[in-house]
């Protein structure tokens, strides 16, 4: 797992996990999955936007984008200078 | 534009897809007034089934309480039935000015505005009170009406894990440079039966400087020593900037709701909400039959006190009978079967013992969490629950589900 595949996933955890004994690992389905709800992607968007200095256009951040820990940072490598 | 044969067939295949995962919600006729006991018609054209009802929002017996009835005729005659306009044109009768009063004064506000459904209210609180700037902070929890209400808004959105402090209060730090910050909640949670902890909600938001909203419409009317609401069981009345609850619940079960608050963020209301502005006034009818709920309420809280009995009985009842019930004190007590064709089986085979249940899976609860939601009425008597009790205790034995660990359902019917 690189830095940023640990950030993003620690994060996931720490923001959206309720119950201990759920382990996601970086293709867990996070939206499709129930996890995350499009809802709360809000945040998400957000904290990758302030922790990596990029902006996402709204239209790229769907719920599809941001489905797995690794489509994330997919996302992310594309905006990052 | 015609309703072409593929655009049939597209949607005649996701109905069937739904068909197929057993989901599909097929509606039961009921052929009496709302009460403990029902008659239904289900399937349709089947003979009555008279059955005991256990999923109302009835909380208080009083949808169809004779004096409510006899003062709703009252009200038809003396006000008519419909006003055909909006509020602010020619909708607003001396009885909707009143009600606003009487609510006023029940909840402990400054102000009340009414609206057509709380589900209305809280479609249109936000987006009048907040905008570009702010920011609204809401409970993953909260009922889907706020949800939508919340996506009209232009102001800023974030959530905190249910119930959690900590996390909300991070969420609050985060967003202290928001010009308004409003932390949202419902009072009573719809689906889990569990309450807002609206003491600690009400320190954080004096802390942080934001404001603080409730939706109590499974609250209204019975929680709290009086039945004001979650804000009177957690000693914060006078504290909450803006509330909304429904007529449609304890309070008579027809239709209606409201925003009740700080009177400044009440007239941005009557100034601006969209549905106040743009949909029909309740009706005549309507605001007479909750006037009299509010004459009753008023009067004593016996009903509220049955059914807090009530609730203790069927909760203890049903884990004694080894089910798994989500934690909490409130009359929505929710069985919990996490797989949603085990929760659909299980309502049909309650039916088929004279109980009404309806099983509740994804998309109204998380995927995983599928449940059968019941609800404890005043209008219940002891022969009822026991009658239940007896009946859900049979159909958990016929599904092997009594004195099982979450872990074990799930093993044996899956997720």
């Amino acid at each position: 797992m690189d830095d940023m595949q640990k950030v993003v996933l620690d994060y996931v955890i720490e923001e959206y996990l309720e119950d201990e004994d759920e382990e996601i690992d970086v293709d867990t389905p996070l939206i499709s999955g129930g996890i995350v709800d499009s809802f709360s992607m809000v945040s998400l968007k957000r904290f990758l936007e302030n922790k990596y200095d990029i902006s996402i256009p709204d239209d790229k951040a769907t719920p599809e984008a941001f489905d797995t820990v690794n489509r994330i940072c997919d996302l992310v490598k594309e905006y990052v200078k | 534009m015609a309703f072409v044969k593929e655009q049939r067939d597209f949607y005649q295949n996701q109905l069937k897809e739904i068909e197929e995962t057993g989901t599909f919600k097929k509606e039961r006729f009921i052929h009496s007034p709302q009460d403990a006991d029902i008659e239904v018609e289900f399937p349709a054209g089947s003979s009555l089934k008279k059955v005991i009802n256990m999923c109302a929002n009835n909380y208080l017996g009083l949808s169809s309480h004779p004096e409510v009835v006899k003062a709703a005729h009252e009200g038809l005659d003396s006000r008519g039935y419909g006003m055909s306009s909006v509020r602010f044109i020619c909708g607003t009768q001396d009885i909707h000015d009143e009600l606003e009063k009487r609510v006023t004064e029940f909840l402990g506000t400054e102000d009340t505005i009414l609206f057509p459904s709380c589900m209305d209210a809280n479609a249109g609180v936000f987006e009048a009170i907040l905008s570009k700037g702010d920011v609204m902070i809401s409970d993953r929890l909260v009922h889907a009406s706020i949800i939508d209400g919340i996506r009209l808004c232009s102001a800023d959105h974030d959530t905190f894990k249910h119930s959690n402090m900590k996390h909300l209060e991070k969420k609050l730090q985060l967003h202290s440079d928001k010009k308004n910050k409003m932390v949202i909640t419902d009072g009573v949670f719809s689906m889990d039966g569990d309450t807002a902890k609206l003491d600690e909600m009400v320190e954080l938001c004096k802390k942080y400087n934001a404001m603080l909203f409730v939706d109590d419409s499974h609250a209204t009317g019975f929680i709290g020593k009086t039945g004001r609401g979650t804000h009177e069981k957690y000693g914060v009345v006078g504290d909450i900037d803006v509330f909304t609850t429904t007529f449609g619940k304890a309070l008579g079960g027809a239709s209606g709701g409201c925003v009740s608050g700080r009177k400044e963020l009440v007239e941005m209301c009557r100034q601006k909400a969209r549905p106040y502005l743009f949909s029909n006034t309740i009706s005549p009818v309507v605001v007479a039959g909750v006037l009299k709920v509010m004459d009753i309420l008023s009067k004593t809280t016996e009903r509220r006190d049955k059914l807090e009995e009530n609730t203790k009985y069927w909760r203890q009842g049903l884990t004694d009978a080894g089910f798994i019930l989500k934690e909490g004190d409130t009359p929505i007590v929710p069985i919990m079967l996490f797989n949603a064709k085990l929760a659909q089986d299980i309502s049909n085979d309650l039916y088929k013992e004279g109980i009404y249940a309806i099983g509740f899976f994804f998309p109204v609860v998380a995927k995983g969490q599928a449940r059968i939601r019941t609800q404890i009425s005043a209008a219940h008597d002891k022969h009822h629950l026991d009658r239940a009790l007896e009946a859900f205790t049979k159909v958990g034995k016929k599904y092997d589900i009594l004195g099982k660990s979450k872990k074990e359902v799930i093993e044996m019917y899956g997720l």
